[in-house]
């Protein structure tokens, strides 16, 4: 493993362990008590301290948060406070609904952007060119829950070709789930389109500017040889960056559009949790999106190494 | 008929007018050096030949190469002859190459595209000629990436792409003016074998007079578009016949005049003296456990200047005299070692005097662009240095500043100018207006003239010795221009690898130098007259002969 | 590397830096323009909207619910019969005051911070890279999520949610800016003068980056305003009764079937603000790096 993936592997772990700090630390600050909370203000003294021992409450700070980090090594995250099931379970769930969301609206925005911007930066100046950076300055400024607030209206109610809301289950079959994923996947994904396509034109101006282009017109290269041999791949590096803050970005955009198509994943999984104050699920379910963010960073890295020869040397 | 003849060229960009009416032929087997300063067009007209011109540009009149006209010639037959019939050499080594791609896939890229040679052959081919450029397969595999390589190797990559085809005409502009003068040397070398060995015409783009030449056989001198004087190199060259081109031959063997020598006077504590000094630069960690040695820049390097000397420092990038210079300015903690001036320490590991160089030593840099910020007046630039001395009034600050700007030939009313406004020469005079306002008595110079044109570079040489003559300003003149160093300097030191190899008085040194690689520095290095001289000499038998 | 530049390769001239240079492109610049109008309009409407307003937002007028747009309420009216046109000059004051505050959080602690570890370097450097690296794990949602778990939902909850992920990248330009500054000669002539780090962060580093600050000031201005209307939007925000975009698109939702313009125009006020800041943002970069212009 080269060097430059060695250290990009020591900081993902030190991001890791430091956001699990950060978190504990944080939901251990909530004012009010999580047992007189569990069990409503009628409950009696005893119930309470009988739940606070149940809970481990009673444990000094330290050991309290080692045997979280411990709980989570093996997997488990703790019970929740309001249902009777683990937060491993619960985000076990949930996630099947987030996640594919979150990965079908990259890949969609993926698909639209970079040809997009790969042909307006092709097109630089002209008519075509305008009118693509016209419309997608527009993409750039529209709220993706506002958008699919729209998407709601003119496809589910005017239209009437999707539900408006809720989600099958990917047991009704592939199918219908993936149609009750098509709406939020979309609004998603086009204002990250018109982000990712303006990033891909400017890679791509700018790799075109470089001095090596220059050098392959010299050898004889037609325009589009040199486009398609030499620009792309060096225009690709910017993308793939934007790409991964992208899917990060995403990832917490469910949490919100979720809520415009009451789907069941982790983003009405983690408000419920907030208003009654269930602190283990939201700990949990704040955990594994960092983790996520900070994992995809990492691919992001490797995406780069397999590129950028020059970052593969290795150790030496 | 002439292989390529360009006529009445003229070229407009953006409505701009860049070249006027430029006329010249290249002959099959010859080199002809373009020369000019910044803004001549030379550069521009070497791409209207490939026609990979800027968008906006309009060129008019004709180039006719092999009896084709390349200004009306389609997109598809330029692709057909760039790379194959014509090849051409970038000035920058280091951006020329595709990062991403091995060398061997960049060199045989052109070859399948030209020869229709399958894959295969296609490397085979590009290993030979890889191999012909001084790129063994042996030692440079084809596998290898850009980054792998020095500069000099890269631009070996460079030529063999644009000579892969055997071309019959190699336009290479500015192909070493980045790179260290051994290995300019070289690079020079393997291009005049290139061109002997095919028969390929070469124009040659260069702002060195020196290089051109030693190299060319025929010469076109530019200037701002339009072509001043062309003919055989040597003729021109010595008749000067065009006035631009005796301007610009006397102005790059210009030796500044000095009204006495410069002899020291020993008896004094030394100006500046420093003491077995030693620099590192930390090693990069290389995994967990491991760090790469710490980079010795500076290596036991002792020497003593006296007022008023003007000590030369010469040697190639990365020898690590900027290094040594920065430990000079205080810029750098040195490992082990110390600077004193008149007997005082100035810097050790331990202490950093930072009065005591600011008021013995400022620096002269090398980018007039660069140095200075861009956002302040010429009057708050100048006055910088004095920051230590806390003059709390105004007009005496002003004061100062004015005598600064006189004695470097600028006037009171540059003070509310910004650095933009000034031209390059006038932004290093103002360089050296900064570096003398607090009244050092030494100024280190690091590459202050390697940015200018000639005819510019001799009026600041001409500054330099002036302020010595009037002041008694010692200077610290670091150069990677053996000949520019020869002209001005009394004393000369040469670093190789952190190390002075040899130093004493220029002139002996540079008549009978002691080391081995200070005779090949001095015999690499581009020098017009002498170059002239040579070539008249061996010119002279052909001539008898007829 | 040393050595003359060939004549195409010569530098540009520090343009960019005359102020009269710089108000004359920025004139010229139709991006510029159109977007300092639009946040101006926004800017007054919000400002005009302490004073006056064409309804009083607090009072409901259930006999008015749900009326489409008419003369009498440009946008029509929403379940509470309160004007929308109204309840959108007030809720731009909280747009507005959310990102505008958080900007200032990243710049007042990320750029001085940038500067330092750029200054500094060393494990400074280490300590400042790392912690931007865990704030960015955090997407402000997420700060948002566990601020609102703490002390409850809230307008100052999204200000600091949104603040706190201003401040690495404010921190982070400002460091990418001064490492590249601190190796420019003009610095070393200013440490040859003996001047210190702050000193030198002072005079010639932060003036050289306060264009690169600037634009990026009003990307992340844009990018709050986005924000905020997301985190009222889910109840994260500002609190009824305080009107806020976001709130008003959260209560459109399930009046969607039968009053889609309750939901249409709060949008297209975050669209418009949105838009002119980005234009705002492009017109300044292009006119102050000429570089950039070049290249677009």
């Amino acid at each position: 493993m080269s060097y430059f993936l060695f250290r990009r592997l020591l900081s993902l772990l030190l991001t890791l362990l430091l956001a699990t700090i950060v978190i504990f630390a944080v939901l251990e600050i909530v004012p009010g008590d999580p047992a007189r909370l569990m069990l409503g203000i009628n409950a009696t003294e005893d119930a309470v301290a009988a739940l606070r021992e149940q809970l481990g409450l009673n444990q000094p700070l330290l050991t309290r948060y080692f045997s979280w980090i411990g709980g989570l090594l093996q997997g488990d995250l703790g019970r929740s406070f309001t249902y009777s099931s683990s937060v491993g379970e619960l985000i076990g769930e949930r996630i099947w609904v987030s996640l594919p969301l979150a990965l079908l609206a990259l890949t969609l925005s993926t698909v639209i952007a970079v040809p997009v911007g790969l042909y307006a930066a092709a097109r630089r100046g002209r008519a075509s060119d305008t009118a693509i950076m016209a419309a997608t300055q527009f993409g750039i400024a529209i709220p993706n829950f506002w958008f699919a607030l729209l998407l709601v209206y003119l496809f589910a109610i005017v239209l009437r070709w999707v539900p408006a809301g809720g989600f099958p289950g990917w047991e009704a079959g592939i199918w219908p789930a993936l149609k009750a994923l098509a709406l939020p996947a979309i609004a998603l994904a086009l204002p990250q389109a018109a982000i990712l396509s303006r990033i891909a034109r400017s890679a791509l101006i700018e790799v075109l500017g470089e001095d090596f282009i220059r050098t392959a017109r010299a050898k004889g290269l037609t325009r589009s040889q040199t486009l398609w041999h030499h620009a792309l791949r060096n225009a690709l590096i910017p993308v793939v960056t934007i790409m991964g803050l992208q899917f990060a970005f995403l990832l917490a955009g469910t949490i919100i559009i979720e809520n415009v198509f009451y789907l069941p994943g982790l983003g009405r999984l983690v408000f419920q949790a907030i208003t009654q104050h269930d602190l283990p699920v939201v700990q949990g379910t704040v955990l594994l999106l960092v983790a996520s963010v900070v994992l995809t960073n990492f691919l992001v890295d490797l995406v780069y190494a397999w590129i950028d020869p020059r970052l593969r040397k290795t150790a030496q | 008929m002439s292989l390529l003849s360009v006529e009445n060229l003229s070229l407009s960009i953006r409505g701009k007018p860049i070249l006027k009416e430029v006329d010249f032929r290249l002959e099959p087997g010859r080199i002809t050096g373009l020369v000019g300063e910044s803004g001549s067009g030379k550069s521009l007209t070497a791409l209207s030949i490939m026609q990979l011109l800027p968008s906006g540009s309009r060129a008019t009149g004709s180039i006719r190469f092999n009896g084709q006209e390349l200004l009306d010639a389609g997109e598809e037959t330029m692709c057909a002859l760039r790379g194959d019939d014509i090849g051409m050499v970038f000035q920058e080594p280091m951006t020329a190459l595709n990062p991403l791609k091995t060398i061997g896939e960049q060199v045989a890229e052109g070859i399948r595209i030209h020869a229709g040679a399958s894959d295969r052959e296609a490397q085979e081919r590009a290993a030979a000629i890889l191999d012909r450029v001084g790129l063994p397969r042996e030692r440079f595999p084809l596998s290898r990436f850009p980054h792998e390589l020095s500069g000099g190797q890269r631009q070996r990559v460079v030529i063999a792409m644009a000579c892969a085809m055997r071309p019959k005409l190699l336009i290479a502009d500015e192909p070493t003016t980045a790179l260290d003068v051994l290995v300019q040397a070289r690079i020079l070398e393997l291009l005049r074998e290139l061109v002997a060995e095919d028969n390929m015409a070469m124009l040659f783009i260069s702002h060195d007079l020196g290089v051109v030449a030693e190299l060319a056989d025929d010469i076109v001198v530019m200037r701002r578009g339009e072509v001043k004087e062309a003919g055989p190199a040597v003729t021109v060259l010595k008749n000067r016949k065009h006035p631009y081109t005796a301007q610009l031959a006397e102005a790059s063997s210009h030796i500044p005049a000095q009204s006495k020598p410069w002899h020291s006077e020993a008896c004094d504590a030394p100006l500046l003296a420093v003491e077995n000094l030693i620099c590192e630069y930390p090693g990069h960690r290389m995994s967990l456990f491991a760090k790469s040695p710490p980079f010795r820049a500076v290596d036991d390097v002792s020497f003593e200047m006296q007022d008023g000397e003007i000590l030369g420092l010469v040697g190639e990038s990365g020898c690590g005299k900027s290094t040594l210079s920065r430990a000079i300015l205080g810029l750098m903690r040195p490992v082990s070692g110390k600077i004193l001036s008149k007997g005082e320490v100035l810097n050790t590991p331990e202490i950093i005097d930072t009065k005591g160089i600011v008021h013995l030593a400022q620096a002269v840099f090398q980018d007039p662009y660069g140095s200075f910020n861009p956002r302040h007046t010429a009057e708050r630039l100048v006055a910088e240095p004095l920051f230590l001395d806390r003059i709390a009034s105004r007009t005496e600050k002003r004061g100062r500043v004015v005598e600064a700007l006189e004695s470097v030939g600028l006037a009171a009313d540059d003070l509310g100018k910004y650095p933009h406004e000034f031209s390059g020469g006038q932004r290093q005079r103002l360089a050296i207006a900064r570096a003398i306002v607090n009244h050092p008595r030494l100024i280190v110079a690091d590459e202050p003239v390697s940015a200018l044109d000639v005819s510019i570079r001799a009026q600041i040489l001409d500054l330099i010795v002036e302020l010595r003559e009037r002041k008694g300003l010692a200077w610290l003149f670091i150069s990677h221009d053996l000949s520019v160093v020869h002209a001005l300097c009394d004393t000369v030191m040469v670093m190789q690898h952190g190390k002075i190899v040899e130093a004493g008085p220029a002139r002996p040194l540079y008549a009978a130098p002691k080391q081995a690689y200070t005779k090949e520095l001095i015999s690499a290095a581009p020098d017009l007259d002498a170059a002239l001289k040579s070539r008249l000499k061996s010119a002279k038998p052909e001539r008898m002969k007829k | 590397m040393t050595g003359q530049r060939s004549d195409t390769g010569e530098r540009l001239p520090e343009a960019g830096s005359e102020p009269v240079g710089l108000a004359r492109r920025l004139l010229a610049s139709r991006a510029f323009l159109i977007g300092a109008i639009i946040t101006l309009v926004i800017l007054a409407m919000a400002l005009i909207s302490f004073l006056w307003t064409p309804y009083d937002v607090t009072k409901l007028v259930i006999a008015n619910r749900l009326k489409p747009p008419s003369p009498s309420h440009l946008f029509g009216t929403d379940h509470f019969g309160r004007d929308i046109f109204s309840m959108i000059m007030v809720g731009s004051r909280n747009s507005i005051a959310v990102a505008l505050v958080a900007v200032g959080i990243g710049m007042a602690i990320g750029v001085p911070l940038g500067a330092w570890a750029a200054a500094k370097r060393g494990i400074a450097d280490d300590i400042l890279m790392r912690t931007n690296d865990l704030i960015f794990a955090f997407p402000s949602i997420l700060s948002a999520v566990m601020i609102t778990a703490i002390f409850g939902p809230g307008a100052i909850n999204a200000i600091i949610a949104i603040g706190i992920f201003n401040i690495p990248v404010f921190a982070r330009l400002t460091r990418g800016g001064a490492l590249s500054l601190w190796t420019r000669e003009f610095v070393l002539a200013a440490r040859v003068s003996g001047k210190g780090a702050a000193r030198i962060s002072i005079e010639h580093i932060l003036p050289n980056i306060t264009n690169l600050l600037i634009v990026q000031g009003t990307i992340q201005f844009s990018l709050g305003i986005l924000a905020e209307a997301a985190l009222s939007y889910v109840g994260l925000g500002a609190q009824p009764p305080m009107p806020s975009w976001g709130r008003m698109l959260f209560e459109a939702q399930t009046m969607m079937a039968i009053a889609p313009h309750m939901a249409i125009f709060p949008g297209l006020a975050i669209i418009l603000t949105v838009l002119g800041l980005n234009l705002m943002g492009d017109g300044l970069r292009d006119a102050l790096d000429p570089r950039l212009r070049e290249t677009k």
